[in-house]
């Protein structure tokens, strides 16, 4: 491999990084709230309410049915407006920020649903606010369910950052896309996809151990 | 005991679960008072509404109708805020423990004293306080996964006890754990009890919790209050089927059918107390009558320190012998009621 492909890779490595931490951040960013006011709002729950939950419920829907491709594409006007160009790193980072809110809105949602409703039993026996509970025994609980779930879903964006690295540009899935499909450079192809495996692979791992290390149950 | 004030006082409680149109009456028209410093135990088959009834009193479940009055106050009538300060003197201790268990002890312990807003320094020095009465001070850096469910039970009898409450509601507290641990347990809930002046409400399905500890009981039956009153009186006169069941049956040990020898006989219960306990009555009835009774059933037990009994006898055939037989245990101030076959 020649030693130009070889930097571009290892720049691609970490545009991806870049773009996966940044995303991810953002993402939770806005994801972590709706999360929240999916699981406070839902029937039975400390701030029930059906409209709040019912369109915000829906929302996440919609944006998670519509394809990553689509998002891409019809995000391209927004992140222009944002970033000032529709091409690059940060270009990216803008479609991949929004497209995983709703995929860690509804994670974070399941790990509030683990919590077992004897916990807030307690806390409202104990004369806690609603707010209270909900940060001071909802979610401390679920730290390590919540650790766990943000694996899947950085694994999840580096998986997409690869894909808007190809349509913006940026990253593995740029290079992947410009060396490995349009000039048919096998090893760059299998080279990158390796890599993201690997990177999949680690981010997951970590993940889970870090999870296991901090649940006391 | 009466002559202290009355921490809750229900009347007429009434409670109905609608569950997608379908209505279920779980408490209905249930009065009783508790006062300041008893041990009142609710008991009564799974599912009476015993559960229901104790959430009722720190509104963890509203009523449909009735008033509940907390140191002569309407809880219905509390604001949410005030609701929760009212809590916060109310505590509660659970079958399942309920505890934080992402937190050490000590941060668990802590809790209430925060939703208090007492500050930090105050906060600690309580919690260990807490710990030591409970005997875990040693344990404050464990998290609960770490210690049996006795230990959880007793972290959670220091976090219910950190805030200074009146009352302790503890609803199946001792369920979940052994014969040996319940016994501990309720040690430990009795001498809080009589060292903090607390009073507390169990809970409890099994009569032999009522039996160590209870002042008070109240017999819940289908959501229907069937009897309340003094432990040792419901003991030696239980009035209601339920009662008789519970009393006599004990922890589900069921104790003989009455196998009456002659059908259509008169069968009686007599139920004695601590002095005439320890009396061989039913060798003295021989002696002193010359009329002899057929034991069915004999249940003893000790109720706070005195013995208390039970017993089912087939009185002779002889109408003539039956009433010499009746009027003997009258005169040995035994209380007498018919089993209806
Ligand atoms: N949220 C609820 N919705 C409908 N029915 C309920 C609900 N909670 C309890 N019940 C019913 O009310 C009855 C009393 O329940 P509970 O008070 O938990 O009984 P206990 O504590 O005496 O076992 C039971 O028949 C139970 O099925
Ligand atoms: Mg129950």
């Amino acid at each position: 491999m020649d030693a130009y492909l070889k930097a571009a890779i290892i720049q691609g490595i970490f545009e991806t990084l870049q773009m996966t931490f940044v995303s991810s951040f953002f993402a939770y960013v806005l994801g972590l709230p709706v999360g929240i006011i999916l699981y406070v709002t839902a029937k039975g729950h400390l701030f029930e309410n059906k409209a709040v939950n019912l369109f915000v419920g829906t929302i996440v829907n919609l944006l998670r049915s519509l394809p990553f491709l689509i998002l891409l594409v019809v995000m391209v006007p927004v992140t222009r407006f944002i970033v000032g160009s529709s091409i690059g790193t940060w270009a990216s980072i803008v479609p991949l920020s929004v497209g995983a809110v709703p995929i860690i809105a509804r994670m974070v949602e399941s790990s509030l649903n683990e919590v077992p409703s004897g916990i807030i039993e307690a806390a409202t026996s104990m004369g806690a606010s609603p707010l209270f509970i909900v940060f001071r025994f909802i979610l401390p609980e679920a730290v390590p369910s919540l650790i766990f779930g943000a694996a899947i879903n950085i694994a999840t964006i580096l998986g997409f950052s690869a894909m808007a690295g190809a349509i913006g540009g940026g990253g593995l899935g740029a290079i992947a896309l410009q060396y490995g499909y349009y000039r048919f450079d096998k090893v760059v192809l299998w080279t990158t996809v390796a890599i993201l495996v690997v990177m999949v692979m680690v981010i997951q791992e970590s993940g889970s151990i870090l999870s296991k290390k901090i649940r006391k149950t | 005991m009466s002559d202290q004030r009355k921490v809750f006082e229900l009347k007429n409680i009434r409670k109905v679960y609608r569950n997608e149109g379908r209505e279920f009456i779980a408490l209905d028209d249930v009065s009783l008072d508790i006062h300041e410093g008893e041990i009142y135990g609710i008991i009564g088959m799974s599912g009476a509404g015993k559960s229901t009834l104790v959430r009722t009193l720190n509104r963890l479940e509203e009523i449909e109708s009735g008033q509940i009055q907390y140191f002569g106050q309407d809880l219905a009538s509390l604001k949410p805020s005030e609701l929760r300060k009212v809590r916060r003197s109310i505590s509660m201790i659970f079958q399942s423990f309920n505890l934080l268990m992402q937190k050490t002890v000590i941060d668990n312990v802590m809790i209430p004293l925060k939703i208090a807003k007492v500050p930090r320094k105050e906060r600690k020095k309580t919690a260990e306080e807490m710990l030591k009465i409970v005997g875990l001070e040693d344990k404050k850096k464990s998290f609960p996964s770490q210690l049996s469910g006795g230990q959880r039970q007793r972290v959670a009898i220091a976090r219910a006890l950190a805030a200074n409450p009146k009352v302790l509601l503890c609803d199946e507290a001792t369920s979940a754990l052994d014969p040996k641990i319940t016994e501990e347990i309720l040690e430990l809930l009795q001498e809080i009890n009589r060292t903090r002046k607390l009073t507390i409400i169990i809970i409890t399905h099994e009569m032999s919790v009522v039996e160590k500890i209870c002042d008070k009981v109240a017999i819940i039956d289908k959501g229907k209050l069937a009897e309340a009153g003094d432990v040792k009186e419901i003991f030696t006169n239980p009035k209601t089927e339920v009662a008789r069941n519970l009393v006599l049956k004990g922890d589900g040990k069921d104790i003989n059918p009455y196998d009456a020898s002659n059908p259509g006989s008169r069968i009686v219960r007599i139920a004695f107390d601590g002095l005439s306990a320890n009396e061989p009555f039913i060798s003295n009835l021989v002696e002193d009558t010359g009329r002899k009774v057929n034991i069915l059933s004999a249940n003893t037990k000790s109720v706070g320190g005195i013995g208390f009994g039970q017993m089912v006898v087939e009185l002779p055939r002889e109408r003539e012998d039956q009433q010499v037989v009746l009027d003997y245990f009258k005169s040995k101030g035994l209380s007498v009621t018919e089993v209806s076959a």
